[in-house]
């Protein structure tokens, strides 16, 4: 016997080239638009882990740093503001404050660098507090410092790989000419830290002459009132906080202006996909017209008519959305690399983050989006009455 | 009347007009017949004579305007009655069975799943195994799993017959069933619907132009202006 099902689906291979073209605007939308939901989702998670990953959520600096931290870059470290030390020790005993970590940044010139040399950056950190803020850190190769003041470094992924330098090798600090023994090289994280080279605090202090930092990142304690911190924080004199929950609310502010851009595109793909689903049932219902008022001559109720054309949209609509998704599956990779070329900013990890539940999501919305489309052209086919085609034949 | 009595049909001055005001035609003009179980009715006439169109209302595909159907014993239009498209549904697949000049087979279906079709939208108790059955009693076993479009158009009217016999009705409308075959698949058809008639005593009610068909049946109707008339 033949259910209904097989009906509907050997109807659309009667015009095999008109149904492969629908089937193919269906899966064109289906893939932008999960891509795009996808993006969404990805870009907002691999920002937070971006966040989340640098240990602290709020950081201290001199006012004028990031300026200054510019011509450092440019300059080699002169003119550099600093903090003491002990501004640090007063922000850990805020009640807020679950861990501090000051940091001292320091940059060389390094000749050997590139083709006409090239900034060397360091890390100083604390030993006691900063792999305590970070614990999600792995080592590839190698560990920590063994003391505060060793003459060691501890090497971030690319850093190594660009150094081309494994645990036990020496490196040397340009300008100062003082050797580091390199005791650990971290795995890639996807954040900054692959490019840098850790250092103990108090090394990079006493190679640099300095008795001060640059930095104070500051881990608040779950469900503390962060703003009330930073605005606290604000009150330092010369002090800059830099709260990178303020940082990620500016970017999701941009991304959400750009999302809302995007999806109204996918939307409109989508609608124009589903035009073209209206338009291929309909031109069959309109040419099978006979056929129909034949089969309401056999017994077929306008349901029954309606339910069989019905069930064309929802197998249109239903393998394009997963012949689409599945593309969109597939290529995620693709999609990731063509979305960070565009964009000014990419946090690392994932950015299309495409999982069941979104494809399942999205499957449902091109469904039940299809199914409406098909309603008119069902309707129409369900009224058609026996004699009408039989006499349009005659 | 009653069906214990023997009587299919009985229609009773079966007017059909289309149109309206001046553009009125009287398709059907007070057509009173009274067809019994098992014959084989032939309606013949020059076109526009209101063969089809009668044979269209005692099918049930459309109401009269006027007049008065019984069919099995059940009143089905009684004078004013307009029954909507389920109803007429209704009554089509319990009691007809259609064949049409074009036959209407489903291109991407094959033989043995066009003849199944109108199970797939209501299904009579105990006709399972009717599909082969059929197909075995109208020489078309062999054609089972073939597309229409590599079959004969004798072989394909065979299939639209097994598809119309498919859940046993009690009437067979033809409608030109030999119109687009010639002369030996013609007389192949016509074998075929008097052999259904005699050996299971199906009802049949055929229009044909051709008069040769026409004399298969038992009992003729000409049809002129609307009217019909014994021949």
């Amino acid at each position: 016997m033949i259910s209904k099902f097989q009906i509907a689906s050997k109807n659309l291979l009667r015009k095999k080239a008109r149904t492969v073209l629908t089937l193919v605007g269906i899966i064109l939308s289906s893939w932008v638009l999960v891509s795009l939901l996808g993006f969404n989702r990805g870009y907002e998670k691999a920002l937070n882990r971006d966040i989340d990953n640098m240990g602290y959520q709020v950081m201290v600096m001199a006012k004028g740093c990031p300026y200054e931290a510019a011509t450092m870059m440019l300059q080699g470290g002169a003119g550099l503001r600093y903090i003491e030390e002990n501004v640090a020790k007063s922000i850990e005993t805020r009640p807020e404050v679950d861990k501090v970590t000051p940091i001292l940044m320091q940059a060389y010139f390094d000749p050997n660098k590139g083709d006409g040399g090239g900034i060397a950056g360091y890390f100083g950190v604390d030993l006691a507090t900063f792999p305590a803020m970070k614990p999600f850190l792995r080592f590839h190769k190698g560990g920590w410092f063994k003391e505060p003041e060793a003459a060691e470094a501890v090497m971030g992924y690319e850093a190594a790989e660009l150094e081309q330098r494994d645990v036990g090798d020496l490196i040397l600090v340009p300008e100062k000419n003082v050797q580091l023994k390199v005791v650990g090289i971290l795995e890639r994280t996807g954040t900054q830290d692959d490019g840098t080279i850790f250092v103990p605090l108090k090394t990079l202090q006493k190679i640099s002459g300095l008795d001060k930092i640059t930095t104070i990142g500051i881990k608040v304690k779950k469900d503390a009132d962060i703003t009330g911190l930073e605005n606290a924080l604000y009150q330092l004199p010369d002090m800059q906080v830099v709260s990178f929950s303020q940082v990620k609310q500016t970017i999701m502010k941009l991304i959400a202006t750009a999302r809302v851009m995007v999806l109204s595109i996918a939307v409109i793909a989508l609608l124009i996909a589903m035009v073209g689903v209206v338009n291929t049932v309909l031109m069959s219902v309109l040419e099978r017209k006979h056929e129909i008022g034949i089969l309401k001559t056999m017994g077929a109720m306008p349901g029954d008519i309606f339910r069989l054309v019905w069930t064309e949209t929802l197998i249109l609509c239903a393998s394009g959305g997963v012949l689409g998704i599945g593309l969109a599956l597939g290529f995620a990779r693709l999609s990731d690399l063509l979305v960070r070329r565009a964009l000014p900013y990419a946090p690392g990890g994932e950015l299309v983050a495409i999982d069941l539940r979104l494809s399942a999501t999205t499957l449902l919305t091109i469904v039940v989006v299809g199914l409406v489309s098909g309603m008119y052209p069902a309707w129409k086919a369900g009224r058609i009455r026996p004699l009408d085609s039989i006499r349009s034949e005659a | 009347m009653s069906a214990a009595n023997g009587i299919a049909l009985e229609a009773r001055d079966l007017t059909r007009i289309y149109g309206r005001g001046s553009e009125e035609v009287r398709a059907l003009d007070g057509v009173s017949l009274q067809i019994r179980k098992g014959e084989f009715v032939s309606f013949m006439g020059p076109s526009g004579s209101g063969k089809t169109t009668l044979v269209n209302l005692l099918g049930c595909l459309e109401n009269p305007t006027s007049g008065e159907l019984d069919l099995a014993g059940r009143r089905i239009f009684g004078t004013g009655d307009v029954l909507g498209e389920r109803d007429l549904t209704r009554i089509r697949r319990e009691l007809f069975g259609y064949i049409f000049q074009n036959f209407y087979l489903i291109p991407t279906l094959t033989v043995r799943e066009n003849v199944a079709l109108p199970l797939a939208f209501y299904r009579k108790p105990g006709v399972e195994g009717e599909v082969e059955s059929l197909l075995g009693l109208l020489g078309m076993e062999h054609r089972m799993n073939h597309l229409p479009g590599q079959i004969s158009g004798g072989e394909m009217q065979r299939v639209a017959i097994a598809r119309a016999l498919v859940n046993r009705p009690e009437i067979l409308l033809a409608d030109e069933p030999t119109g687009n075959l010639d002369t030996t698949r013609t007389g192949e058809i016509g074998e075929i619907l008097q052999q259904l008639n005699r050996s299971t005593g199906l009802t049949i009610l055929m229009v044909t132009h051709n008069p040769d068909l026409g004399r298969l049946g038992g009992r003729h109707i000409e049809m002129r202006d609307g009217r019909a008339c014994e021949a």
